[in-house]
C-alpha cells in the first residue's frame, strides 16, 4: 500500500468514524462535536497558512467574521436562502484576504503578525461602528425559518451535525489534495527556507498571497457556516480571542499536519468544558496545558506522532 | 551567443565598493572560474548577476535580454542555476523533496520528475539517500545536493559559490569529472578556491581583487601573470 492510500484511508477512516458517531452518541457530546467540527474548519484554514506556509497571523477572527456576517447581513437585510448566503459569505473571505494579503505581505515576521492583528481590529470596530445593520455587540439571531435548506432544517441537531461534517469533510479533503499538490509542496519549501525557495526560481510573494487566499476562505467558510448551524452572528467571533483560538487548536494538534487542528480543537474543547464546570479561571487550565505541550511536545499531538510513529502522515 | 553580458556592474556599501566597474562576457558552453583573494567581492557579483542583491549601478543582460530590471527568482526561473555558498538545503524534507522542488517549477509529469531526481542525484552519487532527511546528511553530501538542485534546474547558466568547500578530496575529483561532463552543454560560472580544482575544470579565468577585474585569461596565462601571482597566488 502506498503512502498516499494510507493516508486517504486514515482521513476518510476519519470522516466515517465522525460519521458513525452521529447515530452512537449521546445528545449533549452530538451537539458539542457538532460545534467542534466547525472549528475545527476554522483551524484547518488556519493551519494552511501558519502550519504549511509558516506564516503566523494574529488577525484570523476578520476572516471568520467576514463569512458569518457576509452569510448573516444577506440573509437578515436582503432575506436570502442559506445557500446563497453561506456563499456570499466565502465570497467575503475571498475579497477581504486578497485584500489583507496584498497589503500584509509587504511585511513579514513579527511585522506580519501586528499588521494581521491590526486589521482584525479594524474589521471588528467597522461592525460594532455599523451598529444599525449589525446590531453591534449584541449580534443578531438567524431565525429557524430563515435557516431551511431546500427544505432542510439545519437547526435540527441531526442535520445540523451532518451538515457540519460535510463542511469539515470537504475543506479537510481539500487540504489533503492541496499538499500533495506542487503548489502545497512550494508552501511548505517556502515554509522550511524561504530564500531557497526563492533561487530555486518560485515567485515566493504569489505562493504566499495564494495561501492567505486559501486559508481567509476556508475560515470565511467556517464562519458562515457556524452563524448558519448555530443561528448566531456576533461581533465576539471577531475579536482577539477568536484570532488567537486557531492559533492554539492547530498548536496543540501539530501545525503542518492535517488532522491535528481538528485533534486540537476537540482537546481544548472539552478541556475547557471540564474546566469550567471545576473553577472560573478554565482559561488559566487552557493555558498550562499549552505551556506544557510547548515544552514537551513542540510539535504538537499529531506532530509528536508523526515525529515517533508514522513518518507519513501529511 | 554569449549567454551572459555584465557591464559597469557596481556595488557600494556605504563608502565600502565591494564591486566596482565590473565588465564579463560569458560565451555559451564555457567553464569560467572566477577567483580573488576573500572579500575580492566575488559573492557581492554573483549575488548582482542572480537579482539577489541589487546594484548601485550597471546592468546584466542573459540570454541577450536585458534582466537588470528583474526579481531573482525571474532570473532563475529564465535558467539561471545558484548553488549557495553557505549550504542551504531544505533541513526537514528528504533529499529526494528537495530536488523535486528544482524539477517541478519547470512543470511536467510526477514520473518525469521522479526520473529527473533520479538523474541528478545519481549524478553527485546521493541516489541511494534519497529518503533521507537533508539536515541528516553530513557538511560535504549538503554540498553535492546543493549541487545536484543546481543540475536539476538543466540552467542555462550554473552559478555555483565554492562547491567545493568540505568536500573529501574523492569527492572533489568527483566533482570535476562532472564539471567536464558539463562542459560543453552547461554554461557554467564557478567561483573557487581550490586552484587544482580552477586549473583543472576552467576554460577561462576572471580574477577579482578589490572589487574590480584585475586580469582574464586561460588557466595558463593566469598562472603565468606577474599581478595575479602578487596578489593571490603568493608570488612564485
Amino acid at each position: 500500500m502506498t503512502e498516499t492510500t494510507k493516508s486517504l484511508l486514515l482521513h476518510l477512516g476519519l470522516v466515517l468514524l465522525l460519521l458513525a458517531l452521529n447515530w452512537l452518541l449521546p445528545e449533549y457530546h452530538h451537539g458539542n462535536l457538532a460545534r467542534v467540527m466547525v472549528l475545527a474548519t476554522y483551524a484547518i484554514g488556519y493551519n494552511v497558512l501558519f502550519g504549511y506556509t509558516g506564516l503566523l497571523s494574529l488577525g484570523h477572527a476578520m476572516f471568520f467574521a467576514a463569512g458569518m456576517y457576509g452569510m448573516g447581513l444577506v440573509i437578515r437585510h436582503l432575506g436570502w436562502t442559506p445557500a446563497p448566503a453561506v456563499l456570499a459569505g466565502v465570497l467575503a473571505g475571498v475579497g477581504l484576504s486578497l485584500l489583507v494579503g496584498v497589503l500584509a505581505l509587504r511585511t513579514s515576521g513579527v511585522a506580519f503578525m501586528i499588521v494581521t492583528l491590526m486589521f482584525a481590529q479594524s474589521l471588528f470596530l467597522t461592525i460594532l461602528y455599523f451598529t444599525t445593520y449589525t446590531r453591534g455587540d449584541e449580534g443578531f439571531v438567524i431565525q429557524q425559518a430563515e435557516r431551511v435548506l431546500a427544505g432542510i432544517d439545519l437547526s435540527d441537531p441531526n442535520n445540523r451535525y451532518l451538515a457540519a461534517l460535510a463542511g469539515f469533510a470537504l475543506c479537510l479533503m481539500l487540504v489533503w489534495v492541496l499538499v500533495r499538490h506542487p503548489f502545497g509542496k512550494t508552501l511548505i519549501a517556502i515554509r522550511e527556507n524561504e530564500e531557497r525557495a526563492r533561487m530555486l526560481g518560485y515567485n515566493v510573494y504569489l505562493h504566499k498571497l495564494g495561501a492567505v487566499v486559501v486559508s481567509g476562505t476556508i475560515s470565511a467558510f467556517a464562519g458562515a457556516l457556524y452563524g448558519v448551524l448555530f443561528g448566531y452572528v456576533g461581533a465576539s467571533f471577531s475579536t482577539v480571542q477568536y484570532s488567537i483560538f486557531p492559533l492554539l487548536w492547530v498548536l496543540l494538534g501539530g501545525a503542518g499536519t492535517l488532522i491535528g487542528p481538528f485533534v486540537g480543537t476537540l482537546f481544548m474543547f472539552y478541556l475547557i468544558d471540564l474546566a469550567s464546570g471545576v473553577t472560573s479561571a478554565y482559561m488559566l487550565v487552557a493555558g498550562v496545558a499549552l505551556v506544557l505541550l510547548t515544552l514537551f511536545a513542540p510539535q504538537g499531538f499529531m506532530g509528536l506522532v508523526r515525529k515517533r510513529f508514522i513518518r507519513w502522515l501529511p | 551567443m554569449n549567454v551572459l553580458e555584465v557591464k559597469g556592474l557596481s556595488k557600494t556599501y556605504g563608502g565600502l565598493r565591494a564591486v566596482q566597474d565590473v565588465d564579463l562576457q560569458l560565451p555559451q558552453g564555457q567553464v569560467r572560474a572566477l577567483i580573488g583573494p576573500n572579500g575580492a567581492g566575488k559573492t557581492t557579483l554573483v549575488g548582482l548577476i542572480t537579482g539577489r542583491v541589487n546594484p548601485s549601478a550597471g546592468g546584466v543582460r542573459f540570454l541577450e535580454r536585458d534582466v537588470s530590471g528583474y526579481p531573482a527568482y525571474r532570473r532563475i526561473a529564465m535558467g539561471m542555476g545558484y548553488t549557495f555558498q553557505i549550504t542551504s538545503v531544505f533541513a526537514n524534507l528528504s533529499l529526494h523533496e528537495n530536488v523535486a522542488l528544482a524539477v517541478r517549477r519547470r512543470g511536467g509529469t510526477v514520473a518525469q520528475v521522479d526520473k529527473a531526481v533520479n538523474a541528478a542525484l545519481s549524478e553527485v552519487g546521493l541516489a541511494l539517500r534519497a529518503e533521507q532527511l537533508a539536515g541528516d546528511l553530513s557538511y560535504g553530501h549538503q554540498r553535492l545536493l546543493e549541487i545536484a538542485m543546481g543540475l536539476a534546474q538543466e540552467p542555462k547558466l550554473l552559478i555555483l559559490d565554492e562547491p567545493t568547500q568540505g568536500l573529501s578530496s574523492g569527492e572533489v575529483s568527483g566533482f570535476k569529472e562532472l564539471i567536464r561532463r558539463l562542459a560543453g552543454q552547461t554554461t557554467v560560472l564557478l567561483i573557487e578556491h581550490n586552484m587544482d580544482v580552477v586549473m583543472g575544470v576552467a576554460d577561462y579565468i576572471t580574477v577579482l581583487n578589490f572589487g574590480a577585474v584585475l586580469a582574464e585569461g586561460t588557466p595558463a596565462e593566469i598562472r603565468a601573470n606577474a599581478d595575479v601571482q602578487a596578489a593571490y597566488l603568493g608570488g612564485g
